[in-house]
């Protein structure tokens, strides 16, 4: 299951485990990424918390948490090369894993039809 | 309130430029190829600027000297024809009400000051007025600013004669067939030029400057992140009414004659710290690690609050991030470790000399 926040965050549900990223508009928007604060495994955030803070030449985002859990796993990765990290990548690019302690929070996000149309 | 635009909006909108609102207007902050590559072309070969959102101004007759020595500590007398200045409005306290470029041509003075500011400089002048002097604001008239090493070659390509034309100079030339009056001058601490074109001929001029392969288009991202690098303030983060020339490290811009009579607004609390030395001064900052600053963090020295971040961001061509700010005076020299406070969260910050990219300015050939 893939749902979008209004904030431009996925999340794809897989068991118990969402993994966490931001749609193409979202790194389209940024421009230039120069910085990313990656949260700490083990960390528990609520939804709707600030998760991750992507940093961009003009300004910082944060990046907020579809959902109340417990971050498992960060794509530590792809702080290797932040200029690699595209539009066209944005899907695969995933921030953090989060095992979700209620899966009735992705109840009002949207899915890629109601997203797109937002963006659009 | 609706946005203005400028002539070359759907040039802009063309090109891929990504459109903001910025002091009423709609600009492009970046074009596709983002902030970092525009900013680093106009280091290493040519960036083309539509800067038509900043009023040109031009004040004429007998009273126009007066008028203009009575808000700013320039000598006007002294601009030549032909010579532009760097130039400030001052309040009573000497505190910067904007900043701008004067320039003298065809016995006129042309001012070209701050688009968030226009409004205010334009009352401002208008209240000034007398019967011997006549003000226009040039409400057609389009301005590009061709930025970087190879924007002189780019001119000369389309035929322009720069022989003798040198940085802070002004001059009529004739280009693709239209007149049009060019400042060597700029914000992005390169050699470079500003020029002013009618509405009518804007489009026409960016198609045939950007057809030059050494040119790219560049948006007010890239703007802002030269001018930083080269310590050029920007009114509103670095200059306000509260903050005096001397503190904002343009005391170039204090003319001789001018400081010898003390004869302009807050002239007195000027001098005293021209003589004296001001309470805090504008510098450069590094902070350490990948993370940039922003504008409003506090910096701390020894738990104490010791300035501020007046703009903060990434600097492309130092490929790290990068600051101005202002700092206690016994704070302001070049090395001194303070802390930036980022919600509690600090980061080690150097201070660091200006500009933090040095000036390629053109000021004739070396003899």
């Amino acid at each position: 299951m893939l749902r979008y926040t209004e904030d431009h965050e996925w999340i794809k549900l897989e068991g118990d485990t969402g993994t966490v990223g931001i749609s193409p508009h979202a790194v389209e928007q940024l421009g230039d990424i120069v910085f990313i604060e990656l949260p700490e495994v083990g960390a528990s955030v609520n939804k709707g918390a600030a998760a991750a803070v992507f940093e961009s030449v003009k300004a910082a985002s944060e990046i907020y948490s579809p959902a109340s859990g417990k971050i498992t796993d960060v794509n530590s990765g792809m702080l290797e090369d932040l200029t690699a990290i595209t539009a066209e990548n944005a899907m695969d690019n995933w921030i953090f894993k989060i095992k979700i302690n209620d899966e009735t929070d992705l109840d009002g996000l949207m899915d890629e039809e109601k997203y797109n149309a937002m963006i659009s | 309130m609706e946005t203005l635009k400028t002539p070359l909006y759907d040039f802009h909108i063309d090109n891929g430029g990504r459109m903001v609102a910025f002091a009423g207007w709609d600009m492009p902050v970046q074009y596709t190829s983002g902030i970092k590559a525009e900013h680093i072309a106009t280091r290493r070969s040519c960036g083309l600027f539509d800067v038509s959102h900043m009023a040109q101004i031009t004040l004429e007759g007998a009273g126009a000297e007066a008028l203009l020595e009575n808000l700013t500590p320039t000598d006007i007398g002294a601009i030549a024809e032909g010579r532009v200045r760097y130039s400030l409005f001052l309040n009573a306290d000497g505190g910067i009400l904007d900043d701008l470029m004067i320039a003298r041509i065809n016995n006129s003075l042309q001012l070209v000051v701050n688009a968030s500011r226009a409004k205010h400089d334009i009352a401002l002048l208008r209240g000034y007025l007398d019967t011997t002097t006549v003000m226009s604001v040039l409400e057609n008239q389009a301005l590009l600013a061709l930025q970087g090493p190879a924007s002189s070659t780019v001119l000369e390509n389309l035929g322009l004669n720069l022989n003798g034309f040198t940085f802070m100079q002004i001059r009529q030339f004739e280009l693709l067939g239209s007149a049009v009056i060019i400042t060597r001058s700029g914000y992005t601490g390169e050699d470079g030029f500003e020029i002013s074109v009618p509405e009518v001929n804007a489009v026409r001029f960016a198609e045939a400057l950007l057809s030059d392969d050494n040119v790219v288009l560049a948006g007010l991202g890239a703007r802002d992140t030269l001018r930083m690098e080269a310590g050029l303030p920007l009114w509103g983060h670095e200059l306000d009414e509260s903050t005096t020339p001397v503190e904002a490290g343009l005391r170039f811009a204090l003319s001789k004659r001018r400081c010898d009579k003390a004869d302009f607004p807050g002239a007195s609390r000027i001098i005293n710290e021209l003589t004296n030395m001001p309470k805090r001064q504008l510098v450069g900052l590094l902070p350490e690690g990948g993370r940039p600053v922003r504008e409003g963090t506090e910096l701390l020295h020894n738990g104490q609050r010791v300035g501020h971040i007046s703009s903060g961001g990434f600097s492309p061509s130092l490929n790290r991030p990068a600051a101005l700010g202002f700092v206690a005076t016994p704070l302001a020299a070049a090395g001194t470790m303070l802390a930036a406070d980022n919600k509690g969260k600090q980061t080690p910050i150097a201070v660091a000399a200006l500009p933090l990219v040095p000036h390629r300015y053109f000021r004739g050939e070396k003899t």
